[in-house]
C-alpha cells in the first residue's frame, strides 16, 4: 500500500473527529435529567393497572379504550391489578388523577420527543395545581 | 372425426346455455336480495327515535333556541358567527317550508307557516352518509340504532357530507378552538379536517342522562325513546298524533318525527295559548 502511514493516521483523525460528540459526553458531558412524573396529589396511590405495566403500556390501553367506547359503546374497565371498575376515560379518569398534564404527560413526552394527539380534541383539567 | 366434432360442438353448446342460465339467474336473485333488505325498521333490540311537537314549539318562541344552545354548549359545537362556510351545526333550524321542501304546502296552518323548525341528524335507518365512508368512521350502531361517529378516524374527504340529503353534517375548516369561548372539559372538541353532527347524545345516554335538546324542553315538546318498545312515549306520540319526516320518499327512513296536528288538539296543556296560535297570533 503506497502512503500507508498518511492513510491510516487519517482515518484515525477521522474517525476521532466523527465520534468525538460520543466520547466528549462521555468523559465531561453531564447526562440529561430524566424526567421526574409528578404523582397524584388527591391521595389516589394505584393507576387502573401496575405502574410499570402503566409507564410501557399506557398508549396501547388508551387505544383499547378509546375503540371500547367509541365503537362498541362499552365504557367499563375492569382492573387486572385490583377488580376495580373504570370508567374508560381519559379526561374523566386518567386526568382526575393525573390532573396536570404539562407535568404528567409533557414531562416525558417532550423528554422523548413524542407528540401524541390526544389535546387536539381532548381537553386538560382546567386550574390543575 | 366429424362424429367426435359434431358431439364436441353440441356439448359446448350446452355448456355455454347453461353457463348464461346460471349466471343470469344469480344476478336477479342478488337484485331482489338488494331491493328486500331495506326501508324496514330494525325489528330487534332498541331503535332510538325522537319525535318533535311543532304544535308545542309554535307556543314557545325562544325553545328552539334554548335547544340549540344545550346542545352546542355541551358539545363544544363552535360558532365563527356569520361566516356560512364555516359554520358548524348538530341542531339548527330552518322555517317549516323550507324544512320540508319535498313536500307542497298551500295555504298552509298559520302556526305552521314561516316557523322555526328544529332539525338534527335524522339517524336515518337506511343512512347514506354511512356507506360512503371509505374509513368505518360514521356508522350505524346495532343496539340502538344511532348513527355514530369516530372523531378519531374520519379523514376529512366529506363523502358524508355530500350524501347526507339532510344537511346535518358539518366540516371544520378552522380550527373549532378558535370559535369556541368556554370548553366543556368533559366532551372533546374535534380538530380541523374532521367532519361532525348530532350523536343523539349517545355519551350522556351511556349515564342514564336525556339527550342534551330533549332535558331543555320541560312539557315533552321533544320526545325521546325507543320506537321497538310499543309502550313508549315515542310510539304513544306516533299512534296518537299526525306525524311526518323530512325527504321520507328517499328511503332512507329518518327517525325524527314531527308532529303537526293541529294545535287546538293541545287544549289539555294550556288552553288559552292554544287559541291564539290556532287563529295565527302572536306565538311568543
Amino acid at each position: 500500500m503506497y502512503d500507508a502511514g498518511k492513510i491510516i493516521v487519517g482515518l484515525l483523525v477521522f474517525v476521532a473527529l466523527a465520534t468525538s460528540p460520543l466520547w466528549f459526553n462521555a468523559l465531561f458531558g453531564e447526562s440529561p435529567a430524566a424526567p421526574e412524573l409528578k404523582l397524584p396529589t388527591n391521595g389516589s396511590t394505584e393507576c387502573v393497572e401496575a405502574r410499570d405495566f402503566m409507564v410501557a403500556n399506557h398508549m396501547d390501553l388508551l387505544n383499547q379504550w378509546r375503540d371500547a367506547v367509541v365503537r362498541t359503546g362499552t365504557r367499563d374497565y375492569v382492573s387486572t391489578l385490583n377488580n376495580k371498575t373504570y370508567d374508560m376515560s381519559l379526561s374523566r379518569t386518567c386526568m382526575d388523577c393525573h390532573s396536570n398534564k404539562t407535568e404528567f404527560c409533557d414531562a416525558c413526552h417532550t423528554y422523548l420527543a413524542v407528540s401524541p394527539y390526544c389535546w387536539d380534541c381532548h381537553v386538560e383539567p382546567k386550574g390543575a395545581d | 372425426m366429424d362424429g367426435s366434432r359434431r358431439e364436441f360442438l353440441k356439448l359446448a353448446g350446452l355448456t355455454a346455455i347453461g353457463a348464461t342460465g346460471a349466471s343470469s339467474v344469480r344476478a336477479s336473485g342478488g337484485a331482489s336480495s338488494a331491493t328486500g333488505g331495506h326501508a324496514e325498521a330494525s325489528s330487534d333490540g332498541v331503535r332510538l327515535a325522537m319525535v318533535v311537537d311543532l304544535r308545542k314549539f309554535s307556543r314557545d318562541g325562544s325553545l328552539a333556541e334554548r335547544c340549540i344552545e344545550a346542545c352546542h354548549r355541551a358539545h363544544n359545537v363552535p360558532d365563527f358567527g356569520d361566516d356560512p362556510k364555516n359554520e358548524v351545526k348538530w341542531i339548527w333550524t330552518e322555517d317549516f317550508e323550507t324544512a320540508f321542501h319535498s313536500q307542497e304546502f298551500h295555504f298552509i296552518r298559520e302556526d305552521l307557516k314561516g316557523k322555526p323548525t328544529l332539525l338534527l341528524c335524522n339517524h336515518c335507518d337506511n343512512p347514506p352518509c354511512t356507506r360512503v365512508c371509505p374509513t368505518q368512521a360514521t356508522w350505524k350502531r346495532d343496539a340502538d340504532g344511532i348513527v355514530m361517529m369516530d372523531w378519531h378516524r374520519c379523514i376529512g374527504c366529506r363523502y358524508c357530507v355530500v350524501a347526507c340529503p339532510y344537511g346535518s353534517r358539518s366540516f371544520n375548516w378552522k380550527n373549532p378552538r378558535l370559535g369556541l369561548e368556554d370548553i366543556d372539559i368533559n366532551f372533546p372538541t374535534r380538530m380541523r379536517g374532521v367532519v361532525e353532527k348530532c350523536t343523539f347524545c349517545e355519551e350522556r345516554l351511556a349515564r342514564g342522562q336525556q339527550p342534551a335538546c330533549v332535558e331543555v324542553c320541560s312539557n315533552d315538546e321533544i320526545v325521546f325513546g325507543d320506537l321497538n318498545d310499543p309502550g313508549s312515549k315515542v310510539r304513544q306520540l306516533l299512534a296518537e298524533r299526525m306525524a311526518i319526516r323530512r325527504k321520507s320518499g328517499l328511503g332512507t327512513q329518518p327517525e325524527v318525527y314531527y308532529v303537526i296536528d293541529d294545535p287546538r288538539t293541545l287544549q289539555e296543556f294550556a288552553p288559552a295559548a292554544v287559541v291564539d296560535g290556532a287563529e295565527g297570533g302572536d306565538h311568543a
